[in-house]
């Protein structure tokens, strides 16, 4: 292996363990806020892709459908309770039906209306996330908030069932095939007779700007402050008045965007097929786990390093890839595990 | 009804099952027997021991390629051709399963936190993969030809026939867990949920307990490969992936984790929905679409939603309650117990210890000693550093310089639950109970130490007489502590001040002469203290020992033979109650100064 | 306990509709969902299409998802035989599902159509495959097509990447036979994963061997994304896929990077553009024509066409088995498998069937043809 093969692999590794990155990122926030390991994380990366193509080839995206459908669902859930309060929910039930009866209503005109099809480029992201991303908190309000209180276990598995359903949900929207879209740019840079394309530029860069965005909204924003509190410790949160259904919203918004946005962002560089979630998903969520499901920046390394050990492990034993990388990743958590010793704390 | 009539009954059905059920029947009552067997490993090492596993269909899979390799190859060596048939390979397999299972535990059981359960997913999909591309395995295409079972003389082809064998098995395996979470041992294993540093306490082995129960499972899972590679004739990698891995652990979970027969309950629940779903989804929406990985996967919500705990909780309320316990281990003979050290020979002598955390000096060149037959309580202000010298003698976290000595003996650097067996118990500042076991169950924990017998003699209940020795004693000390009523009640269900007289019931059992009690007065009414006060008074006389951390003064100076008080990780007074009292030092500690 | 059990029978028992008893009932297993479901989506539709009525004998078709997973498959025909009692069984659509069912199928002395490629499904060496008959080309037979296209050309080695599968490694064990009989050097064998989001390592290792051709074996639009990688790395050499790719999306995906790829492929791929004198054409356009009225231009694929096939083996051989017994019965089951076994000269939309005892696919070198992406088609070269 040459320096040129290195430098490729290594590139390689980075463009896709930034994505890693980012989903490890959106991980570790579901975590920390709600105690939920997010399994359809991975997903809302095929959803993004998928809705972004199917809106460029002049479909509609199924995902429209399920904005309506949970909003319907959403709406059912809290408004017997809002009606309960009587007069003095009058705001809040308008702005219920505002978010999810309304909203949906006007992104499905747009999408079924406006041509979409023939939009530049960055209003059909616009209009992508705009589908998708409301999933994320109407999934939020439907599958966990009715068991926020239940045990890490328990939530896992509501994770693991909602995973199945919403893959399921893909291959009845997106069908078996998968999907690519144009790239954002076709410029690409040579750095030392390495050539970067343009597209993987925007990964690495959103990627980065996410990141600092993240850090920027958890160390100044009132929200970002409230949501780590909610994350140290709930019932204190709560005392103060933090909404921890507020947090669990918020938090999974935040995912569900960042997640379409990856999807968004690597759909021009490989095809995205209904399943795709899992895998990516699944290697974000072992950068997380190795930040030990706290850490932005670990889990920001842990999963690039599964990107890069990706990378060389398919050159040198493609057939073993698999069996290479999570080989290598149990000594990286012994590690972990004895280096972040937390004795269960007596007070 | 009682619950041992309702067993058999049911024994009998499951019996009758293949007599009458139609033949399909038999075939999903297979599946559900393979799969409760996979899940039931899952139950005792997620549910009950706390460890999440996804990895257990690798197991699985290591069990059907150990007898698919062996009974379909032709050129094997002549020494492995003894092996090559379905006994050969079962036998092969179940060392194999062991083998990588304790090579596994080894490097992954020592994973705290989240780090186990991706531990196992790491090794769930190398193991998978590797089925994969190895060619000997048949590779991604897979084996087939694999050879029906046969067993005295009777080729098992028949589905009916198979049945018997596979339930045969589950129900052994089911009667095993059963005897072993009701023992000694599985105590210990249960134990594990509560924390490792309160199972050490107790002189519970962690390391171990949790290599047993992840053997167990894994020869659980091992074993429902083995019948499933001989009922279907036929293995490839597909069936043993990652996300067969998580399903088994959905069935534990749907089905109850916590409890043996929840595995049972989930296994047949997601084969039969799966099936029904198959049948009825087509009839509502039509063939074209595929709708049944929705449907489950909803209603799957529905169900977590509706029982967290699981099926089976809500099922066991229609089931007989179990005949109370109360009163039968009352005639048991008494266990041995320790000498009793002479009053007033030192049992803890502790000389310039140092605990630093980081830059923080959490101790400071503390020094005490307890003597046998006197109570030296320990005072300070919040945060003084009383339960860091807690963890400190009790091996928890070990002083970082200084001398601790027990019974003559050094035992800094020693571990916890060596310490513990030398006779020094302990309560916990925030009670640290098994909220789901019995006050009796949680009692007879304290007795660890004090029976022997190990897993195997636990699983076929080879050792009921130690056993109804343990409780007997367990009991006794609960009537000693005034608990007498409350033997049979979850200890979680008691209200917050008597969990912590269990907390000094648990710690009796262990026969200690040495008690260490971290502020055991807290939440008591004014009754209640007193009762305490007399329980360690009398305690005294016996001759034990006691290290009292309390907050309530009058409890204490009632109470203290001598008492030590700290402020910021130092001793600032030691001496008798009254004169501590009145020592300027104490006062400027607790009043915040008096000119 | 008690209650579990009158759950599960209650709930089975609502499940099951027995069939009427004298129709002929057709068990079909397809992977409609999991890794395989753009090849088994399909065959499930075309199942849809076929006639309801055989020989006057009205035709049920009992349509089971196998998730690609191998249990379930077994699963599934267990249910068909025991449940369903059918007559025959159609499926499933990849290797290790249809090897599985074998020994099941074979058992309970029932017929079964696999719409799967290996050679080893009908491997008569097997007493067992006495029962089994197939509707897709062996991989044999497309990578001698394509090994001999590669020698015509000049080819003098070559390079592999394909699934980390059954597919990938059916293909790369009959195409490294015949390479290597016709001295055609593998300088390469690379692994990938269906669902992979990146194959630079595989590509580099390739371009570092420099074939002179590579060839891909991934089946549908995930065998895109090798080719697009190794286009965008710069490969020079020629291109070829396998079959597996024979559907519209792929085109989408690989877009201009494919252009001038060759691969093998059943000719109803090419229906439009067989020669008018060909019977096979007719057949095929039969079936294109049908697929695509129901599901919209461009949307037939040579997936569905095994499945097709299969109707139209049992099309002609069901009136042959009606003349010995009555369906449902042992004879019926029995008649039918001799009846299949004796077809000749019957034609279907991947080309002409003559099955014996020891060729239980039946087909030869009309039922494959090589085909070339030109602007964006499938374009047939010879």
């Amino acid at each position: 292996m040459d320096l040129q093969i290195a430098l490729l692999l290594g590139q390689d590794g980075i463009v896709n363990g930034a994505i890693y990155a980012l989903l490890a990122l959106a991980l570790v926030l579901v975590f920390a806020v709600t105690r939920v390991i997010f399994i359809p994380q991975g997903e809302f990366v095929a959803y993004g892709a998928l809705t972004l193509a199917s809106l460029q080839i002049g479909q509609t995206p199924g995902t429209l459908w399920l904005l309506m459908v949970l909003g319907v669902a959403v709406t059912a859930l809290d408004a017997p309770a809002l009606w309960r309060q009587g007069c003095r929910a009058g705001p809040k039930i308008y702005g219920l039906i505002g978010r999810q009866i309304a909203y949906p209503l006007v992104i499905a005109a747009l999408v079924l209306g406006a041509q979409p099809k023939d939009w530049p480029m960055l209003l059909q992201v616009l209009l992508a996330l705009a589908v998708v991303v409301p999933l994320g908190p109407q999934l939020y309000r439907v599958a966990y908030q009715p068991i926020a209180e239940a045990s890490v276990l328990i939530l896992l598995i509501v994770s693991v069932a909602l995973h199945l359903a919403l893959v399921g949900l893909g291959l009845l929207f997106f069908g078996a095939e998968g999907s690519r879209t144009p790239a954002f740019s076709d410029a690409s840079l040579e750095v030392g007779g390495l050539t970067i394309s343009g597209q993987s530029m925007w990964v690495v860069g959103a990627s980065l700007v996410l990141i600092i965005a993240l850090y920027a909204f958890f160390e100044r924003s009132l929200y970002g402050k409230a949501l780590r509190a909610t994350a140290i410790n709930r019932a204190g949160a709560r005392l103060m008045g933090i909404s921890t259904t507020l947090a669990g919203k918020l938090s999974f918004l935040l995912a569900a965007a960042i997640g379409a946005l990856s999807g968004i962002l690597i759909a021009p560089l490989t095809t995205i097929y209904y399943d795709t979630g899992f895998l990516v998903g699944l290697k974000g969520f072992v950068g997380a786990i190795v930040g030990g499901l706290a850490s932005y920046p670990v889990a920001a390394a842990g999963a690039l390093l599964v990107g890069l050990l990706e990378a060389f492990s398919s050159f040198h034993a493609s057939a073993f890839k698999e069996v290479i990388v999570f080989t290598l990743i149990i000594p990286v958590l012994v590690w972990r595990s004895l280096t972040t010793r937390h004795v269960e704390e007596e007070e | 009804m009682t619950s041992r009539q309702l067993l058999i009954v049911f024994v009998v059905l499951l019996g009758l099952g293949p007599l009458v059920l139609p033949e399909f029947y038999v075939t999903l009552l297979n599946y559900i027997g393979l799969y409760a067997l996979v899940a039931l490993g899952v139950v005792l090492l997620t549910g009950v021991g706390g460890l999440t596993s996804f990895g257990q269909a690798a197991f699985v899979g290591v069990g059907a390629y150990a007898t698919a390799a062996l009974t379909t190859a032709t050129d094997l060596p002549t020494w492995l051709l003894p092996l090559a048939n379905p006994w050969g390979g079962l036998l092969v397999g179940l060392v194999l399963t062991a083998l990588i299972a304790l090579l596994l535990g080894v490097l992954t059981l020592r994973l705290s936190g989240h780090y186990l359960p991706l531990g196992t997913i790491a090794w769930g999909i190398s193991l998978y993969f590797l089925f994969g591309n190895l060619q000997f395995l048949g590779g991604h295409t897979g084996i087939s030809g694999i050879p029906a079972l046969s067993m005295a003389g009777i080729e098992l082809r028949d589905g009916r026939h198979y049945y018997y064998l596979i339930w045969a098995v589950l129900l052994v395996a089911i009667w095993l867990t059963h005897n072993l979470l009701d023992s000694r041992a599985g105590r210990a294993i249960r134990a594990l949920k509560g924390g490792v540093v309160m199972a050490e306490a107790m002189g519970v082995d962690t390391a171990r307990a949790k290599t047993t129960i992840f053997l167990i499972a894994a020869l659980f899972a091992c074993l429902s490969g083995w019948l499933y590679a001989h009922l279907q004739r036929f293995v490839n990698p597909t069936p043993f992936g990652l996300h067969i891995g998580i399903e088994y652990l959905f069935m534990a979970v749907i089905g109850g984790a916590a409890y043996v027969w929840g595995a049972l309950v989930g296994a047949a629940l997601i084969t039969v929905l799966k099936q029904w779903l198959q049948d009825l989804l087509p009839q509502l929406f039509g063939a074209t679409g595929n709708f049944e990985v929705i449907a489950f996967g909803l209603l799957m919500i529905v169900v977590l939603h509706r029982a967290r705990d699981g099926l089976w909780p809500w099922l066991a309320r229609w089931l007989p309650e179990k005949s109370a316990l109360a009163g039968r281990h009352m005639d048991a003979p008494p266990l041995p117990r320790r000498p009793v050290p002479i009053a007033g020979t030192p049992l803890l002598e502790v000389k310039d210890a140092i605990k630093q955390f980081g830059g923080l000096v959490a101790n400071d060149r503390m020094s005490l000693h307890v003597n046998a037959g006197e109570i030296l309580a320990l005072i300070g202000p919040n945060g003084a550093g009383k339960s860091t010298f807690f963890n400190l003698v009790t091996g928890v976290n070990p002083p970082t310089a200084g001398e601790v000595r027990f019974m003559g003996e050094r035992v800094d650097g020693r571990t916890s639950r060596v310490i513990a067996r030398m006779g020094m118990s302990r309560t916990f500042q925030h009670v640290r109970l098994l909220a789901g076991m019995t006050v009796l169950e949680n009692v007879a924990l304290g007795a660890h130490m004090r029976g022997k017998h190990g897993v195997p003699s636990a699983m076929l209940h080879l050792e009921r007489e130690e056993e109804r020795c343990l409780l007997a004693e367990a009991a006794r000390h609960c009537q000693r502590v005034g608990l007498g009523e409350h033997l049979q009640d979850a200890a979680g269900s008691l209200p917050l001040g008597k969990q912590r007289i269990v907390e000094i019931a648990r710690a009796l059992a262990a026969d200690p002469c040495l008690l260490l009690l971290d502020e055991p007065a807290a939440g008591l009414r004014f009754m209640e203290k007193q009762a305490l006060a007399e329980l360690l008074k009398q305690l005294r006389a016996e001759g034990m020992g006691i290290l009292l951390v309390e907050h309530d003064m009058e409890f204490v100076m009632d109470l203290a033979d001598r008492v030590v008080v700290m402020e910021f990780g130092k001793k600032i007074a030691e001496g008798l109650p009254h004169a501590v009292q009145n020592d300027p030092a104490v006062i400027e500690a607790y009043l915040g100064g008096v000119e | 306990m008690k209650i579990a059990r009158s759950l599960l029978a209650a709930a089975v028992c609502t499940a099951l509709a027995a069939p009427a008893l004298a129709d002929l009932n057709v068990g079909v297993v397809v992977s409609a969902t999991g890794p395989a479901a753009s090849l088994g989506i399909p065959e499930k539709n075309t199942i849809a299409l076929m006639p309801t009525t055989i020989g006057g004998e009205k035709v049920n078709y009992i349509v089971l998802d196998d998730a690609s997973d191998t249990t379930t498959a077994v699963k599934n025909t267990r249910k068909l035989l025991t449940e369903d009692k059918v007559d025959v069984i159609v499926g499933s659509t990849i290797t290790p599902n249809s090897l599985a069912m074998i020994d099941i199928a074979a058992e309970a002395e029932t017929p079964m159509i696999s719409m799967a490629a290996s050679a080893r499904i009908v491997d008569t060496a097997n007493p067992k495959v006495r029962w089994v008959f197939k509707t897709p080309q062996n991989d044999i037979q497309m990578s001698t097509a394509i090994v001999e296209h590669m020698i015509n050309a000049g080819v003098k080695s070559v390079a592999f990447i394909g699934f980390a599968d059954a597919y990938g490694e059916g293909w790369y064990q009959e195409f490294a036979k015949i390479a290597e009989a016709r001295k055609l050097k593998i300088v390469a064998n690379e692994r990938y994963n269906r669902a992979d989001t990146s194959v630079t390592g595989q590509v580099l290792k390739v371009l570092a061997a420099k074939p002179d051709a590579v060839l891909v074996a991934g089946a549908g639009t995930p065998a895109a994304l090798p080719q697009k990688a190794l286009k965008e790395k710069g490969f020079k050499g020629a291109y070829y896929q396998t079959h597996g790719v024979a559907n519209k999306d792929f085109l989408r995906v690989c877009g201009k990077d494919c252009e001038g790829t060759f691969l093998p492929a059943g000719p109803v791929l090419v229906a439009a553009q067989l020669p008018a004198d060909n019977p096979i054409k007719k057949v095929a356009m039969d079936y294109v024509g049908k697929y695509e009225a129901a599901h919209g231009k461009g949307s037939s694929s040579t997936f569905g066409a095994h499945a097709w096939d299969a109707g139209i083996l049992l099309q002609n051989a069901v009136p042959l088995a009606l003349k010995k017994a009555k369906p449902g019965s042992k004879e019926f089951k029995l008649a039918l498998r001799d009846a299949l076994e004796s077809l000749k000269n019957v034609t279907v939309s991947h080309g002409m069937v003559n099955m014996s005892a020891q060729d239980h696919l039946g087909f030869d070198q009309r039922a494959r043809v090589m085909v070339q992406v030109v602007n964006g088609d499938w374009k047939l070269i010879q």
